[in-house]
């Protein structure tokens, strides 16, 4: 069983750096090993210019958050945070200084004699972080540490860890499966995909150009639409059909298409790059008629699906336009928000 | 409301609710109460009624006497004996089989391939009967042809006289201060030998315990706590050891109740002597009764024994839990 094959990374000093993934993809193995609390079958691990493989854990100088936050149930707040200085002979003076320096950071100074227990969950994942930041290690590594939160204090605490980061200016290894905490954090972020490393690259560009099906798929909500295609020519006319319309692809795009001899392909657009539009223009890629099918509302905004007479396609509008369910729609997509990928080995064509 | 207040007297005889439930209950809990009372509750009372009164062996001519048996017993120089001989005991067993059975619970958690058959072993002794046990420390022990002291001899240390060496529980002693040194320095072999068999004995149970109590503690604390820089030692002092107190705790209660109560051992290694040095409170009961035949004298005891586990209980209780840790 291969829990992870062939990947190499390289996290910067001083770097957020996100592993991101659904589960099993092999994100918390990658950050396991890097931890020393498993071993990798072949590879080299550095930490700066130490090659770490024969490390044990307890001396890789590293410190880890983990999801159930794994404070010690029989200590206060105040000897779990201090509980890593004590392993590694801190005087007590500076074990004191250290715990109530970084209390304050985390703003825990009220619950430093109370035990875990008593903490609600927030609370608990502040005193783990603490645990962590309170030896300045070389790295910090963190398993998914605000999966266990409620929506709100998920929020909160996001924000937080940017100006931990920030202040700290530490190496954080950051896994997640969550994209918009990957999108938020992330300095750069890593898709994994059954052991495989799919992608790297700061938030945006993983977002704006994703190099393969998969990336395309799990990043964005809503999801990209994809509409399989098929490469022809209409009246020498070079074009993608789908099943409910033919899309044309900027002349520079078509000719990577070409060049790559693609026999089939998978048009991707983003739900925010298609509008409502009136007429025909040829500016347009590609217009699809369909009907107004599902209208959710967030407030802010809605995401509307849109029946096809063969698909559907998903689209993001402000929430000021009213669209009654099965009213009719006509949807456009400019040329530079095209993005295509070779439907038979999934990957990016194109820049 | 009027629908529940006119059946009952519709049907004509009507019972308060409480008593309804209750006779309903009856036959469910008559099975227990027949067992309970039979073999605890009616032995228990007449036990009380024993001690008060004064009877031939055979139980009869019953002559009221109070609390005079207890003043008796209490204030006799072989109860006095057979206390001290009791707690060295419980020590001698309690704390030696818990302690080895936390080191084999630790070393048969392990994750390793087999692990399996070494569990299987460390916790077989939980099958073997105490008359097994003790025949089986009988040939052990034997002064002559018993492997305990060729073991010593092959060391180069002396031949021990293992069951029928009192020590310090044999022999006059001047006061207390040199009972004290005397059980420092001048070994109770014979309670040795007892302990030691019922060590082995229930060592296996307490491997059990804790090896239960141990697969409770999560992996991550053993993960974090290495991550944090804490080697082997560290981790079972700062990780095991505190998750584990529950069940040690539990452990030494079951332990303690299980020393007061060991008979067979006793009866067939020592049978209390050499004079009385192995005679715990137990045993000196069973002789009191069933040798000399004074079952008012026996009762007492066995009524003191029960008050001193309630207490011993109770003091456990209160002494630990503040320290003991549950989740």
């Amino acid at each position: 069983m291969l829990a992870l094959s062939a990947l190499t990374l390289e996290v910067r000093d001083g770097e957020f750096f996100v592993l991101l993934g659904p589960s099993g993809c092999g994100k918390t193995t990658a950050l396991r090993i890097a931890a020393g609390l498993e071993e990798p079958s072949e590879g080299s691990i550095y930490i700066g210019d130490r090659l770490v493989n024969e490390v044990p854990a307890k001396d890789r100088d590293l410190a880890m958050v983990f999801q159930s936050y794994a404070l010690y149930p029989h200590l206060s707040v105040y000897d779990n945070v201090a509980f890593g200085l004590r392993m590694r002979k801190y005087s007590r003076s500076e074990i004191d200084r250290l715990v109530r320096e970084t209390a304050a950071t985390l703003g825990i100074q009220e619950l430093l004699r109370r035990r875990p227990a008593a903490l609600s969950g927030g609370q608990q994942q502040r005193v783990a972080l603490g645990r962590a930041i309170v030896r300045r290690p070389q790295a910090f590594l963190m398993d998914e540490p605000l999966s266990n939160l409620d929506a709100k204090m998920r929020v909160q605490m996001r924000a937080e860890l940017v100006r931990l980061h920030r202040e700290l200016r530490g190496t954080f290894i950051y896994v997640t499966h969550d994209q918009v905490e990957a999108m938020t954090m992330g300095e750069r972020v890593a898709v994994l995909h059954q052991g495989l490393l799919q992608q790297v690259g700061t938030p945006q560009e993983v977002y704006d150009r994703p190099a393969n099906l998969f990336v395309a798929e799990f990043i964005g909500s809503p999801a990209m639409n994809l509409l399989e295609a098929e490469p022809v020519r209409v009246d020498g006319q070079p074009g993608l059909r789908t099943a409910d319309a033919f899309v044309r692809p900027l002349a520079a795009l078509w000719a990577v298409l070409e060049a790559a001899g693609a026999r089939s392909a998978v048009v991707g657009i983003r739900p925010e790059h298609l509008a409502p539009q009136e007429g025909e223009n040829a500016e347009f890629a590609a217009c699809f008629e369909g009907q107004v099918d599902l209208v959710e509302s967030l407030g802010s905004e809605q995401h509307v699906t849109v029946a096809l007479p063969r698909g559907s396609l998903v689209l993001r509008l402000p929430a000021a336009r009213r669209l009654p369910i099965g009213s009719p729609l006509r949807l456009a997509v400019a040329p530079v928000h095209l993005q295509l990928f070779d439907a038979e080995t999934g990957r990016r064509i194109g820049p | 409301m009027t629908a529940a207040t006119a059946r009952p007297s519709a049907r004509g005889r009507t019972l308060p609710r409480p008593a309804r439930q209750l006779l309903a209950a009856l036959p469910f809990l008559a099975p227990s109460i027949v067992l309970f009372g039979t073999f605890v509750f009616y032995p228990l009372a007449k036990s009380v009624y024993l001690g008060f009164h004064i009877s031939d062996p055979f139980g009869r001519r019953q002559v009221f006497v109070g609390f005079e048996q207890y003043v008796d017993v209490l204030t006799s120089s072989s109860f006095a004996s057979s206390l001290l001989v009791t707690a060295t005991f419980t020590l001698y067993t309690v704390v030696p089989a818990i302690a080895i059975g936390t080191f084999l619970a630790v070393l048969a958690n392990q994750k390793l391939p087999g692990i399996v058959v070494f569990r299987t072993i460390f916790s077989s002794t939980l099958a073997s009967s105490v008359a097994v046990t003790a025949v089986l420390w009988l040939v052990l022990l034997h002064p002559t042809i018993g492997m305990a002291n060729e073991l010593l001899e092959t060391a180069g240390l002396p031949r021990v006289a293992w069951l029928q060496d009192g020590g310090w529980a044999v022999g006059e002693r001047k006061g207390v201060l040199s009972l004290v040194g005397a059980w420092f320095i001048d070994p109770n072999w014979a309670l040795i030998s007892v302990s030691m068999a019922t060590v082995w004995m229930n060592v296996g149970l307490f491997t059990i315990i804790v090896l239960a109590g141990l697969q409770t503690i999560p992996e991550e604390l053993y993960e974090s706590a290495r991550v944090d820089g804490a080697g082997r030692w560290r981790e079972f002092w700062h990780v095991t050891l505190p998750m584990l107190s529950p069940t040690l705790f539990f452990a030494s209660v079951v332990g303690m109740l299980f020393a007061f109560q060991s008979f067979g051992q006793i009866q067939i290694l020592t049978e209390g002597g050499p004079v009385d040095a192995s005679n715990v409170i137990l045993y000196s009961i069973y002789q009191e009764g069933f040798q000399n035949f004074q079952k008012g004298a026996a009762s007492v005891q066995a009524i003191v024994l029960f008050v001193i586990l309630l207490g011993l209980t109770l003091l456990q209780f209160r002494l630990l839990s503040g320290r003991v840790f549950y989740r």
